[in-house]
């Protein structure tokens, strides 16, 4: 079978160049990451031996712990309402949905490519305590002192979030919905059971996979971020990623941010385990 | 629609194809049942945060407060007088152009490899390949920042480049996959049977094929460059692009309604760029031999 070998060799070929970008860009980058998080800051200078130092210190200082427990947990909840306020959507457009599909989806999917950094900013103009919302109420005479509680804590962040990362919960779940078999909720209604039932008990199994998706397309990227908090979190907002990004910035210690990013990526990992873990164990119980 | 429900009977029937509501009540025809008010109003959730810069940006005001004050074009024109902002538009088309071209070619070589040839380990090295998506920004940003940083090599528009370039290559990767994937294959091999040699028949056949997938590549990826921040914080060094530019406005109050000015410029070019993708990538004829 000399021409399969060839067949697949010519695919290695073509494929290499963008292998190449990925090692020599990612992969290449995360080991010096890792490497430079056992190394040690001395005020300008990187000391370049074996320290577990960077380790140590996020275990002895408290806080460092306690931002990246927060971070953990507004990425939750962000995940979580992101998935709450996209399902019934995607679940629109999968089964209410008849001509214009791809409108649909289009649309949801715009203000994805649009620029982050924007959409945050307009976050902030809107929540702010002379924002739109507050003003706008104010010259209503809805209320007569702006609301503070808008603006400068997690609430915001999650706020922001959940509408930034929107699409990307949407497109997962649409997809899985979209795959169902029709005939499998006709089944079930015919066999007498109500709309809803049929819901909890055929269609939301089925689409399980894409929420699953979903989850962590929006939970892991969404545990880094900093720009978000930086820009509406104020300080009870403060999220891992502004720790690390201070380290590469004013607090000049490279190799505890590196270590920070290295533990958060470990942490993260770990939750992605444990929801995974979860969900199989549900599947072996329903199934 | 109607007369394909007229044999409902309250109790719940589903049109011959299968692809009717979950619930089809005999008399209930509108279609903006209550999801369709939920999907509306999402709609405006998702759309409305965005318009606000716009609004605002048209506001004869320093301060981004209800009431409107009046009309004025005034914050556009000081856009224009801005030296660090044109440096940064600059600085942003160059590294975009360069990432998207650089990107859809290597897009175009990956979803080759995946879908004509069989390959061992197919899923795994696409996933491989797919991993930058799923990395927090700021890890992929501060990881390069070292790796330059120990390598000796000074930050600039380039190494904002190679950054950008991990994030585009997946995206293009899957736009074209699913374009190639909507070809048949035997068309390639009509034309290697009819004497075409690889070069003739992926520009002569393939390339015409895939072309909607190809200019969607480019426009989304020039998009995702042109506004990504994360990576280009950490890796521009001097040569700030927009998107840090902004960044480094956003301290100064005064600077606000310029911002937002160049916000709504950059918001309904980048939506109107998407959407022609989108539009191309989606709603492109796919080409069937009978069509041919």
């Amino acid at each position: 079978m000399w021409f399969m070998r060839s067949e697949s060799a010519r695919g290695y070929a073509l494929l290499s160049p963008t292998l190449v970008v990925v090692v020599l860009g990612l992969l290449f980058p995360l080991l010096i990451l890792t490497t430079m998080s056992f190394w040690k800051q001395d005020y300008v200078d990187i000391i370049r031996t074996f320290t577990t130092e960077n380790y140590a210190a996020f275990f002895e200082k408290k806080i460092y712990y306690l931002i990246l427990y927060r971070s953990i947990r507004i990425s939750a909840l962000v995940t979580l309402v992101t998935i709450v306020l996209a399902y019934p959507l995607a679940y629109y457009i999968a089964f209410h949905v008849k001509k214009n599909k791809m409108m649909w989806i289009i649309l949801v999917t715009i203000p994805f490519w649009t620029s982050y950094l924007l959409r945050v900013f307009a976050w902030k103009v809107i929540l702010g305590y002379n924002g739109v919302i507050n003003s706008g109420l104010i010259s209503l005479g809805v209320i007569s002192a702006p609301l503070e509680f808008l603006l400068y804590n997690p609430t915001a962040v999650v706020i922001t979030l959940a509408h930034a990362w929107a699409a990307v919960a949407i497109l997962p779940i649409y997809v899985s919905l979209e795959k169902i078999d029709r005939s499998l909720i006709e089944a079930a209604r015919d066999l007498g059971e109500s709309a809803f039932m049929t819901f909890v008990r055929v269609t939301l199994p089925l689409s399980l996979p894409g929420v699953i998706a979903a989850s962590l397309l929006v939970f892991i990227p969404t545990v880094g971020d900093y720009v978000t908090p930086a820009l509406v979190g104020g300080t009870r907002g403060i999220m891992i990623g502004n720790i690390i990004q201070s380290m590469f910035g004013k607090a000049l210690n490279w190799p505890l941010g590196a270590a920070l990013s290295i533990i958060s990526m470990l942490t993260v990992t770990l939750a992605v385990c444990a929801l995974l873990g979860a969900t199989r164990w549900y599947r072996k119980k329903v199934g | 629609m109607a007369d394909r429900r007229a044999g409902t009977n309250g109790i719940g029937v589903y049109a011959a194809d299968g692809r009717e509501d979950v619930v089809v009540r005999g008399a209930r025809r509108s279609r903006l049942n209550g999801f369709g008010v939920y999907a509306v109003a999402y709609l405006v959730f998702l759309y409305l945060p965005v318009a606000v810069l716009p609004l605002f940006s048209f506001n004869d005001s320093q301060y981004v407060t209800f009431p409107l004050k009046g009309f004025t074009l005034k914050w556009y024109y000081a856009l224009a007088d801005s030296q660090g902002l044109l440096n940064g538009f600059w600085n942003s088309v160059k590294v975009a152009v360069s990432v998207s071209v650089l990107s859809t070619v290597l897009g175009i070589f990956a979803a080759k490899a995946v879908t004509r040839y069989r390959m061992r380990g197919r899923g795994g090295l696409i996933g491989f390949i797919m991993v930058p998506l799923v990395i927090p920004e700021i890890i992929l940003g501060i990881s390069l920042l070292i790796t330059f940083s120990l390598g000796g090599v000074a930050l600039s528009l380039v190494t904002v480049g190679i950054g950008h370039l991990l994030l585009c290559v997946p995206f293009s990767m899957l736009v074209l996959i699913s374009r190639m994937e909507g070809f048949d294959p035997s068309m390639e091999e009509a034309a290697r049977d009819l004497g075409e040699n690889a070069w003739g028949t992926f520009w002569r056949v393939t390339f015409p094929i895939i072309f909607p997938g190809i200019v969607a590549s480019l426009l989304l990826t020039f998009t995702i460059s042109f506004d990504e921040f994360v990576l280009a914080f950490f890796l521009c060094g001097t040569d700030a692009t927009l998107p840090v530019h902004i960044w480094s406005q956003l301290r100064f109050p005064e600077k606000l309604p310029s911002v937002l000015s160049l916000g709504a410029i950059i918001v309904v070019a980048s939506t109107i760029v998407v959407f022609t993708a989108e539009l191309i990538r989606r709603g492109g004829v796919q080409l069937t031999p009978s069509r041919l």
